[in-house]
């Protein structure tokens, strides 16, 4: 028999893939039952706690841990940053206590004496012309001509836009329950990445990786920031070896957890655009800046204009700009949703500026884009569902009263494809089935996408089918970043399910009388193909194993994705807003997104994911910032009161639409955790601007900001 | 962040009538299970700790006796002390919602309750809404209407949904709207949980009702 053919089958002949069915960990987690590293409790544990450095910038000059070690109750003291240590941020970890209760190893932090030398900080990146010797310039792009286009344009657009450090917050925080006996390591981490994680906390404690077993059944959100071991896993092994080996639960608490694990860069810009009457962009001019922390960094500048990357004409400017705060961390769609807002929003206000309809400027600019006609379609699309036509109104024009309502719109791109993956497959001779990957489920629906595959392949339902992920022994997945994993997972499951298939079908051949390739595994049973007469139970079959199981491997390379899955995808939003002009207050009507998402394996959790991301979407454009104090040098609002989310009352109507085509569908599995969080920002940010007629210029845009725009203040 | 002692575990340590629950408190959310009826006086309270000290909880129906220091939150001893991992330590300090338990019939932060005030009242924990591998409608629906992702909000919200609804039976979507705005979530989940807490209201009122 040749190599299968794993393409997926046709969208017709599918039975399992393409359903809308519930997630298979569901029940574990709306019962409390489904344990997440934070949950996992050990016999002997201990209990760890940090102490952090509460200065922005200062070099330790000495730490004094005796009265910490001498408290009754406390089995190891480590100092993380010891003498001569330069703290670059506040909230580093400066030493770690382990002892017998979570409350004892709170009161030995506190008696821990450290001595800083404080040096001077600069936190703040908002005003570029402040930042003096912190820029780090990135060097000028140049495309065409942009000063004779500007010279020939008919009208030129100016704007500057400020999007701010967002954290990633989330819920479940950083951390893990480790334990260090002998030479293993046993590691409970909370992780978006199971493979690789045990093998970096190894490296650290130079150890071999083969020594550290990694699990995680649950992860209580990552959104790009839990790949590592960071020092937190790195101090928790150490504590538990000083301390006997016995387990050490670490995890950060929420100021911690929102000062360092994880940011997101901010994103500033003033954008000019030169434009024909009929609204092309023939020219783009742009000075970015931003912070990701200790290095500078912000948006990349190669994200300037974003999508609509074939103006002719550009002349784009990035500056990093170097602040004493925690550093950034990859963040669902590193890069996109700010550079989406920047460049959304300038080519909102040339619309208004010409006082075109923005649906015609988008329309007319997606020439520009690698994909003109998907935006096109997108365009319509969502311009139908949001009943532009009937609710949209020139800038400014929402009529009397103080509640103004307006339209916006947000476009984004994204990749895709596949993360290496293996997966194995075994089929036992009573019938049962494993599928083992060392990959993870962020909530994303991967466990459930996996059982659907391995049953669409071998005739079974998802309930036939035990999905085992979430640790280093099973065989290696990827890290879960860049939308890559149901494209990695799905298909190293397609190719290992469908290499076990072809081994039960040699076995049950001579059973059923003919060769093994004219066998098929349908509904539950092997028969011959179109032939349900001739058939065995998947159990019958499986018993002429004897006493042998099938083992068989898959491998998704991410080199040769074989046509199954593929990279690349539009969304755009709108979104419809109503502001109280007299308040300032922004209230979310509805915001409709329209994605094209290729081979789309459950529906279900496909929609939850755009769900999801719309709100995240909709807590950026109304809720979430990080606020420096340049005082202090702190993060004023590392808590869950100030630093805001949206709640089931802030988010008003979502309407989701995945462009679920024949053409789409041929393209194969696309990853769709990213795309969706893109454009919301731009199309709320958007739709205020059409409401109240002026452009508030920074997001969140809170009542203060949006008050301040309409009095011709900077807020 | 409340850390004061509830009244009413001294005065009516066989918890409160159901009238008495509805005149009391607002909707959902953990300040609700701090608030007491006006005029009624708080008892001197007796001095405990700092040290352990011998307490007993009453979760999902049994009795539990452990020994925690005074200022162990009814959150940490029940995840700590009693592995009932369910209810989320989150924000620690009554913002999240995410270590929601019904605490004698309402919905409290247990973050923000000493284990030593919640003796002498039943706790419901998620665990015990869902014991014996069925799930309770209101989860049931959840997982229906997939209104989660990650699942680290999720035990909190249906704890929240279920107090909700023992009071509000049949609510309008607005009514979810403003009565499960003391959770909250990261992933985004809440389109699904609007649908999933009328589902259940629906079930519940077809008897599906299991506790
Ligand atoms: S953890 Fe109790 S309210 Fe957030
Ligand atoms: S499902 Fe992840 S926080 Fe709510």
């Amino acid at each position: 028999m040749s190599e299968p053919n794993y393409r997926w089958p046709a969208r017709d002949k599918r039975r399992v893939m393409g359903t809308r069915v519930n997630r298979i960990d569901g029940p574990a987690k709306v019962s409390g039952r489904g344990k997440y590293g934070s949950d996992i409790n050990q016999p002997g544990m201990l209990f760890a706690a940090l102490l952090t450095c509460p200065h922005a910038h200062a070099r330790v000059r000495s730490v004094d841990i005796k009265e910490a070690q001498a408290l009754k109750g406390v089995t190891a003291v480590e100092v993380m940053s010891g003498p001569g240590t330069v703290i670059q941020w506040a909230g580093t970890e400066v030493a770690a206590v382990a002892a017998l209760t979570e409350e004892i190893a709170r009161d030995a932090v506190r008696r821990i004496k450290v001595d800083y030398e404080v040096l001077s900080h600069a936190v703040k990146e908002e005003d570029l012309k402040a930042a003096g010797g912190r820029s780090k310039p990135a060097g000028e792009v140049l495309v065409g001509d942009p000063d004779d286009a500007f010279k020939k344009a008919d009208v030129i657009s100016e704007g500057e836009y400020g999007i701010p450090v967002l954290q990633h917050c989330c819920l479940e925080p950083h951390g893990q329950v480790v334990m260090w006996k002998g030479d293993t390591i046993e590691y409970w981490p909370s992780t978006q990445n199971v493979s690789g994680i045990g093998g970096d906390l190894a490296q650290s404690l130079s150890i071999p990786a083969a020594n550290v077993h990694v699990r995680q059944d649950h992860v209580g959100g990552g959104f790009g920031s839990k790949f590592s071991a960071d020092r937190w896993g790195v101090v928790a092994a150490k504590l538990s070896k000083a301390s006997g080996g016995r387990p050490v639960k670490l995890f950060l608490d929420r100021r911690t957890e929102l000062e360092i694990a994880g940011s997101r860069p901010s994103g500033f810009a003033r954008i000019r655009l030169g434009a024909r009457k009929d609204g092309t962009i023939i020219a783009w001019e742009s000075q970015s800046w931003g912070t990701s922390g200790p290095g500078g960094g912000g948006v990349a500048a190669t994200q300037l204009p974003y999508v609509f990357v074939n103006i002719p004409n550009k002349r784009v400017n990035h500056t990093g700009v170097i602040t004493h705060t925690g550093p950034a961390r990859a963040w669902r769609a590193p890069n996109h949703p700010q550079a989406s807002f920047l460049t959304c929003c300038a080519i909102e206000d040339l619309a208004a500026k010409l006082n075109l309809d923005p649906l015609e400027v988008f329309d007319r600019n997606f020439q520009y884009t690698a994909r003109p006609e998907v935006y096109r379609a997108q365009l319509r699309k969502a311009a139908e569902l949001s009943e532009w036509e009937k609710l949209w109104h020139p800038r400014g024009q929402a009529g009397p009263g103080p509640v103004k309502r307006g339209l916006g719109i947000g476009v984004a791109t994204w990749g895709g494809l596949g993360h290496a993956s293996d997966c194995r497959t075994t089929i036992h001779p009573d019938g049962s089935v494993e599928v083992e990957l060392g990959s993870q489920d962020l909530g994303t629906g991967t466990r459930t996408v996996i059982a659907m595959v391995a049953a669409e392949t071998l005739g079974l339902s998802v309930g036939q089918i035990q999905v085992k992920i979430g640790d280093n022994r099973y065989p290696p997945s990827g890290g879960s970043g860049g939308s890559t994993t149901v494209g990695g997972v799905a298909v190293s499951t397609r190719k290992s399910t469908m290499n076990a298939l072809q081994k039960l079908l040699e076995a049950v051949a001579p059973a059923l009388g003919v060769s093994a390739d004219q066998l098929e595994a349908v509904d539950g049973r092997i028969q011959v193909r179109g032939n349900p007469a001739k058939s065995l139970t998947w159990k019958a079959a499986c018993q002429k194993l004897g006493v042998k199981p099938i083992v068989e491997m898959g491998r998704n390379d991410p080199k040769n994705p074989m046509g199954m899955i593929s990279q690349g995808v539009g969304g755009i939003q709108i979104a419809d807003v109503s502001v109280d002009v007299e308040t300032g207050v922004v209230k979310l009507n509805r915001l409709v997104a329209v994605q094209d998402c290729g081979l789309i394996i459950n529906p279900k959790t496909a929609e939850s994911q755009v769900y999801g991301a719309c709100i995240m979407s909709i807590c950026g454009a109304l809720f979430e910032e990080r606020i420096m104090c340049q005082q202090t040098g702190r993060f004023l609002n590392a808590d869950m009161e100030f630093y805001k989310l949206a709640g089931i009352d802030d988010i008003g109507e979502i309407i989701v639409h995945l462009d679920i085509t024949p053409e789409h569908d041929a393209r194969g599995v696309i990853g769709l955790g990213e795309p969706p969080v893109v454009p919301g920002i731009a199309a709320i940010a958007n739709a205020v601007a059409n409401a109240i007629g002026v452009r508030v210029p920074r997001v969140p845009l809170t009542p203060d900001r949006v008050l301040a725009a309409l009095e011709g203040r900077r807020a | 962040m409340k850390r004061s002692k509830d009244p009413e575990s001294q005065a009516q340590p066989k918890g409160l009538s159901r009238r008495g629950f509805i005149r009391g408190v607002g909707l959902s959310g953990g300040a609700v299970g701090l608030l007491h009826p006006e005029g009624e006086a708080a008892p001197a309270p007796a001095v405990l700790g700092p040290g352990p000290v011998p307490i007993t909880l009453l979760v999902n129906g049994k009795p539990h006796k452990l020994e925690v220091e005074p200022r162990v939150t009814l959150l940490d001893a029940l995840r700590d002390r009693l592995d009932l991992t369910g209810a989320k330590r989150v924000c620690d300090r009554g913002t999240c919602g995410a270590c929601t338990v019904i605490l004698g019939g309402k919905a409290v932060y247990a973050c923000s309750v000493l284990a030593i005030d919640a003796q002498g009242k039943p706790i419901q924990t998620v665990e015990g809404i869902n014991a014996g591998g069925r799930l309770h409608p209101v989860a049931s629906a959840f997982v229906n209407q997939d209104a989660l992702q990650c699942g680290f909000c999720t035990p909190g919200f249906v704890m929240a949904a279920k107090a909700f609804l023992d009071r509000n039976p049949n609510p309008t979507l607005e009514q979810v709207r403003k009565g499960l705005g003391g959770n909250l979530c990261r992933c985004g989940t809440y389109v699904g949980i609007r649908q999933a807490v009328l589902e259940a209201a629906k079930q519940m009122r077809g008897g599906a009702r299991n506790v």
